[in-house]
Order: C-alpha cells, then sequence, then structure tokens
C-alpha cells in the first residue's frame, strides 16, 4: 500500500508532512499545550462543552442518541466505582478503575459493529459495556473466582489480557483471519501508552501493515502506566508511530466522547474497506490510581490530576445537553436512579458469586483431555476425601 | 482389497511435507506460516512446493517476528484457523515463548473451555548438523513443563507423516519437534495406515535385561546401541516415547516391569531433562521391580558447544552402553 492511497486526509495524520514538522517543533511544548484544541488533536465538544467542528471528522447525532452515550458513560462510571468499593469491602482482590477513560471507552466502543472484534486490556470495562458483557462477569477475575468469566465468542468480546502488548497481536490474528473469510468486518485491539513499548505491539504494527490486516490499534494514552509518565515510553507523540509502519495515525482527544465515536468509526470504516491498519491515540488521564494496590501520591502531583478534572467526560457532555435542550431533569434523575440500580445489581452479585469447585483446577487445560491431569485430579480428589473419612 | 500401493519410501523432512501437503488438500481452515516458508520452502524444505501449490493466503512468508509469528497465529485460531507454525530453528524460538507460555498454553483453560487452540509450532531441534550457535538447541523440557501444551518428536519418518496428521487435528496446541539431523533419514511411509495414537510409545526393539527410553533423534542411537550390547549378550529394549508431553508411563512401566533396568537418553541437558520426571515417576511406579537406579545419558549443564565438539557432546553409542554397563552392573 501507499501512503498516499490510504492517508487521503493529511494535515491530521502522520502521513503529511506537516503532522512531522509539527511534532519537531513541538519538542519543547508543556504537556497542557498538546491537550488544548489543536489541528492535531481531534476534539468535538471542548472541555467547555461547546460543540466544535473539525476538518476531517464530522458527527450528527440525535438527542436520543446523544442521550445514549451520556448514559453509557454515567452507567460506566457508577459500575466502576461500585467495583472500587467491592474491592475496598474485601470483595474483590483488585479492582483496576478506569476512571476519565469513559469517552474513548464509550465512543470507541459504540464505534464497533455487532461483527466487529474486540481484544481489550484489563481495563476496558465501558468497552465490555457496550459489547453487552454482564458487568458483574467482568468482576469474576478481580474477585478470584476465575480468569475471565465470559465467553469471548458471545460478544466479540475477547478476555481481559494481562500480559501488556500481548493481544495487539492476537487482533491483527484475528484480523488476518477475517480479510481471509472475506468478511467487511474489522477488530480493535486496545492498549495503553506503556504497552506501546513492547515488543509485541510493533510486531503487531509490522504484521497489519504488511498484510493490511483491518484492524484499529486504539491506544488509550491515559499519561501514566503505574508510575511511568508517557515521557518514559516515546520521544514522540504516539500516534506518530504509525508513520513508520505506514498506515496513519491520529490523535483525538479521548475525554470527548463524540470525538473518539467519530474517528474510531471512521478507522472502522476504512479498515472495512481494505485499506488496513490505523491507530487511534485517545489522549486521556487515568484519574485514579493505576490499580487499588497503587499509591499515585507517590509519584505524581495533585494538580496535574485538578486540570484533568476540568476536562471531565462527562460533565462536558452534561453542560451540552441541557445547552441543547437535549435531556430534561427527568432524564438525568431517571438516570441517577438507574446508576443506583445497576450498583446494587453488582453488589449483589458479587457478594453471591461463589467460589468455584476445586476441583476446577484441572477443568479444561486440555480441550483433548489428559492422562496426567486426571492421574493428578484422581490423586488430589482422594487427599482431599481422605480428611472427610478421618473426621468421620 | 487395497489395489493402490500406498507405501513409499521417502526421507523425514518429505514425510513431514507431504502430511503438511494432505492437510492442506483436506481442511481448507489450515495454514502454514513462518520465515521463508513459502517461496523458500523453508530453510529444510519442509514446505517445500507448498506455496506454489495452495497460494501465498495459505502458506505465509511472515515477518521476520516470533512473537509475532505465534501471537498473529493466535488470533487466527480465534477466528477458527488451525495454523501450523515454523520456527526456523530451536533458538529462536524464545522471542515467541512469551505468547506460547502465557497465551497459547493457557487460553483454553482460561477461557472455561470455550476457545480452543489447535495450533501446531513445528520446531526443528537438536544438533548433529555443525551448525552455529543457537541452531543445534533441544529446548523440549522448557515446553513440556507447562500446561497445556503438548510436546512430540517423531524419530522416522513414518512417525513424522503420522504424527503431523494427528498433531494438525489436535484441538490443543502442539509443539512438534522434528529431529533436524533426522531429516534427510529415510524409512517407509505407509499413508494408508492406521497410525499409532499420538501420545502412545512404541517398543522398537525388544530386550530382556534393561530398557532404553528415547526420542526423536537419539532413538536411532539407541537401537544402535541396541545392537551392539546384543553382539556382548546383552539384551536391550528399546522405547520410543514420542511424545514429551504427555508421556506414555504405562508402556515404560510395562517395559521396566519386564527388565527391571532403565537409562534414559535424550540429548537435552540431563538437568531438569526429561529424563528425571521419568526416573521420578518410574521410581514410583516400579519401585520394587527396579534392580538399578534409573540412569540418565544427555546434554551437560553448559551452552551447546560449538561446532568442532559436538561429536563428543552428543551422547552417542560408546556413553549409552557406558549407562548400560552401569546400570546392569547394580
Ligand atoms: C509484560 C508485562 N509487564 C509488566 C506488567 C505489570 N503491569 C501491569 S499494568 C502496567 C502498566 C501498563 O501501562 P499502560 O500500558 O499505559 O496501561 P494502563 O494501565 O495505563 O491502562 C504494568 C507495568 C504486565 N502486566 N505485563
Ligand atoms: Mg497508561
Amino acid at each position: 500500500m501507499t501512503v498516499e492511497s490510504t492517508a487521503p486526509r493529511k494535515p491530521r495524520r502522520t502521513s503529511g508532512s506537516s503532522g512531522t514538522k509539527r511534532a519537531t517543533a513541538k519538542k519543547t511544548a508543556a504537556k497542557t499545550a498538546e491537550t488544548s484544541a489543536q489541528p492535531e488533536l481531534v476534539q468535538l465538544l471542548t472541555p467547555e462543552g461547546q460543540r466544535v467542528e473539525h476538518p476531517d471528522y464530522s458527527i450528527d447525532l440525535t438527542p436520543d442518541e446523544l442521550r445514549g452515550l451520556y448514559r453509557d458513560m454515567v452507567l460506566t462510571r457508577r459500575f466502576d466505582a461500585e467495583a472500587t468499593s467491592l474491592q475496598r469491602q474485601g470483595e474483590l482482590g483488585l479492582w483496576a478503575s478506569l476512571l476519565g477513560q469513559e469517552a474513548a471507552q464509550i465512543g470507541s466502543g459504540r464505534a464497533t459493529r455487532e461483527d466487529d472484534y474486540v481484544f481489550p486490556t484489563y481495563r476496558e470495562h465501558g468497552v465490555a459495556w457496550c459489547r453487552g458483557v454482564d458487568p458483574a462477569n467482568l468482576l469474576g477475575m478481580f474477585r478470584g473466582v476465575n480468569h475471565g468469566g465470559w465467553d469471548p465468542n458471545s460478544n466479540n468480546f475477547h478476555l481481559y489480557t494481562i500480559v501488556i502488548g500481548s493481544q495487539t497481536l492476537h487482533a491483527t490474528g484475528y484480523a488476518m483471519g477475517v480479510a481471509k473469510d472475506g468478511a467487511d468486518s474489522a477488530v480493535i485491539a486496545y492498549f495503553g501508552d506503556g504497552a506501546s513499548s513492547q515488543g509485541d505491539v510493533a510486531e503487531a504494527f509490522t504484521f497489519s501493515a504488511v498484510y493490511n490486516a483491518p484492524v484499529v490499534f486504539f491506544c488509550q494514552n491515559n499519561q501514566w502506566a503505574i508510575s511511568e509518565p508517557t515521557e518514559r515510553q516515546t520521544r514522540v507523540p504516539l500516534y506518530q508511530r504509525a508513520q513508520g509502519f505506514g498506515f496513519p495515525g491520529v490523535r483525538v482527544d479521548g475525554n470527548d466522547v463524540l470525538a473518539c465515536l467519530a474517528v474510531t468509526k471512521d478507522a472502522l470504516e476504512r479498515a472495512r474497506r481494505g485499506e488496513g491498519p490505523t491507530l487511534v491515540e485517545a489522549f486521556t488521564y487515568r484519574m485514579g490510581a493505576h490499580t487499588t494496590s497503587d499509591d499515585p501520591t507517590k509519584y505524581r502531583a495533585d494538580e496535574e490530576r485538578e486540570a484533568w478534572e476540568a476536562k471531565d467526560p462527562i460533565l462536558r457532555l452534561r453542560t451540552y445537553l441541557e445547552a441543547e435542550g437535549a435531556a430534561d431533569e427527568a432524564f438525568f434523575t431517571d438516570l441517577d436512579a438507574e446508576s443506583e440500580a445497576l450498583g446494587k445489581r453488582v453488589r449483589e452479585a458479587v457478594r453471591s458469586m461463589p467460589d468455584p469447585d476445586l476441583m476446577a483446577i484441572f477443568e479444561n487445560v486440555y480441550a483433548d483431555g489428559s492422562a496426567l491431569v486426571d492421574e493428578e485430579r484422581a490423586q488430589f480428589a482422594a487427599y482431599q476425601a481422605s480428611f472427610a473419612e478421618e473426621a468421620k | 482389497m487395497a489395489a493402490e500401493k500406498t507405501v513409499e519410501k521417502m526421507a523425514l523432512a518429505k514425510a513431514l511435507n507431504e502430511s503438511l501437503r494432505k492437510a492442506l488438500e483436506t481442511d481448507p481452515k489450515t495454514l502454514i506460516m513462518g520465515e521463508d516458508v513459502g517461496k523458500l520452502g523453508g530453510v529444510f524444505r519442509v514446505t517445500d512446493g507448498l506455496q506454489k501449490d495452495f497460494g501465498e493466503g495459505r502458506v505465509i512468508d511472515t515477518p521476520l517476528a516470533e512473537s509475532g509469528i505465534v501471537g498473529t497465529a493466535i488470533g487466527l485460531a480465534l477466528r477458527g484457523y488451525r495454523p501450523i507454525v515454523e520456527i526456523q530453528f530451536d533458538g529462536f524460538v524464545f522471542p515467541a515463548y512469551d505468547q506460547i507460555v502465557t497465551q497459547l498454553a493457557k487460553m483454553h483453560a482460561r477461557s472455561l473451555g470455550k476457545v480452543k487452540m489447535p495450533i501446531v509450532i513445528r520446531i526443528p531441534y537438536g544438533g548433529g548438523i555443525g551448525a552455529v550457535e543457537h541452531h543445534s538447541e533441544s529446548p523440549e523440557a522448557l515446553f513440556a513443563h507447562v500446561a497445556g501444551l503438548k510436546c512430540v518428536s517423531p524419530s522416522n519418518p513414518s512417525d513424522a507423516y503420522w504424527m503431523m496428521q494427528q498433531a494438525i487435528q489436535s484441538d490443543d496446541p502442539v509443539i512438534f519437534f522434528e529431529p533436524k539431523r533426522r531429516y534427510w533419514d529415510k524409512g517407509e511411509v505407509d499413508t494408508d495406515a492406521i497410525p499409532l495414537p499420538l501420545h502412545q510409545a512404541r517398543t522398537v526393539r525388544e530386550g530382556s535385561d534393561i530398557t532404553l527410553v528415547a526420542y526423536g533423534p537419539m532413538v536411532k542411537v539407541c537401537v544402535e546401541a541396541a545392537a551392539a550390547a546384543a553382539e556382548e549378550g546383552k539384551s536391550v529394549e528399546v522405547v520410543d516415547i514420542r511424545s514429551m508431553s504427555p508421556i506414555d508411563f504405562d508402556a515404560i512401566q510395562a517395559s521396566v516391569e519386564k527388565t527391571g533396568r532403565l537409562v534414559v537418553v535424550h540429548e537435552a541437558p540431563v538437568f531438569y531433562g526429561s529424563g528425571a520426571e521419568i526416573a521420578a515417576r518410574i521410581t514410583e511406579r516400579c519401585f520394587y521391580h527396579l534392580e538399578a537406579p534409573v540412569l540418565r545419558v544427555g546434554g551437560f549443564h553448559a551452552p551447546y558447544p560449538p561446532a568442532r565438539l559436538e561429536e563428543e557432546y552428543l551422547p552417542g553409542l560408546d556413553r549409552v552402553l557406558d549407562a548400560v554397563d552401569r546400570a546392569l552392573a547394580y
């Protein structure tokens, strides 16, 4: 493929020369400057809730659709908060909060079609929501009752992947298969700014580029990989990485659900048309700790978080909805009630989640079964049973 | 019956080639992936001519990135394909080790059986061809140790043909270790035979004094050692286990109950090698039958040596016979 034929909209993409020049000139610019509206950051809704136009991306949603996105973000945040409290209460061993990343996840998640396939990290609770995965099922692995509590094929949503970057290759291979099948669906791989340093991600870029695979790489640059800032991963804006691999990269305001939706839709459409991969960098912020085990006060300043609070993804859409008269008071009140109901349902589901049967250790090790596993299962079962006999 | 001649003499590499060809012919979901497997037909020509006949969509020259090869094969398997992946040499599997151990091996279990991983990873392994560093290693224990993986190695062309068929049909990932120094050895292949189950051992020579257990390239050495021992009046049984995970312990046990002595032979370093597992299990199963401790012959706890030393390094006939003598001396 040639860069020209696949990247018609040059100014905002790495394939164009202007992007490269801009990057060089910007080296000394402060981080905050990067996040304000500028041609290379696609934004359709400002932090103040103002609708703005972008030369390359447009979106035209009905009030109903706008309310839908708002509802998705609010419910996802509520679910996430519930999970954090469940961890505090000892019901979960760990939780990786998506707080602050709702727009990136709902925007991109709602851009996917039912027959698309999604490869998440461990933080894609909002995307899971969009795919129809029961939120309570997401908690199984964090409670320690399974390593992934859903059937990947019922929602085309793969299991959470913990080893950083691995899933980008699975997504690429899956997309290669989609292309082989002549299907017009697409694949989306989620990963983080830290993951961008992994060899597997570079290999996924290479494979997807040379095979022109219908995959979108959706990088949520939430500025942190546990304690390491993005500067420890890269000297260039991440979206520009795509250029070296021969496919377009675009940076979108990750706290703007409209822009995330528009940009991801565009990238998925491009994949469907057989034009190959796109890297989307959603510029966002991890408002919470890395996980419930983390203490961000050791490595980042409160002021940074406060600056990002002003860019909250939910608040800005609410401002817009209200200004447009797209949602009335009843909508917000009903949504509050729905949120509380969701929290309650998740709480109850987790508390009643049974521990797995001990013998489940030996299940599904092999699809075709294994004499060794059977032998060890029998030995362990006999050992366990011997206590019951002694107790008699 | 059986009018058509189905038995043909061919080299082990050719038998693999025929087996891969048959898989591509019979199952449209099979794919071959790897470095130089297409136009070139692989550095050992195991995939020779396959791309020409089945096209670039079925026999895929990949970028030079092993993690990428296995990682994308996993994605293709998720999509319903059955990739047969080639790692060019034993020493180059490690960039893919993470994907194999962390992702491939665990996918079925962590998806509670919802996702199957019918992937074969072919690895030409072992020494004896005078190669440079990283081209002569025997890393099978590093894979056999991992639950969820199956590891096999044929010792002859017929097994190469049939075990490859069975590995491809397996819904579990199989690491297929190809004894590269035996690629050119010829033997009869009956493409109409009823093969042994993939993980079943085969007694390749009967004997009553002592059992030699081997697999892959060392089976031939053990058969030669048994012949030499026979001239000295010692009756040596040779069992080709063919599968290093799972291991057919029943077959080994039956043999040891008969002979009372066991020597396990492999090229891989002895320390933590498959011989250790076999020794432990057989000691447990055959404690009262054993006339001697289970002995092992294999590589040293040292990097594989430069090629000029490999003839001494690799366990040969004399090293095997030395162990036989030591076991018989108890
Ligand atoms: C291969 C690997 N190394 C280290 C870790 C431990 N770890 C878990 S999350 C994480 C940071 C990931 O950062 P990023 O990719 O930016 O994603 P984020 O957590 O910010 O969403 C690290 C180092 C891991 N899971 N996998
Ligand atoms: Mg991050």
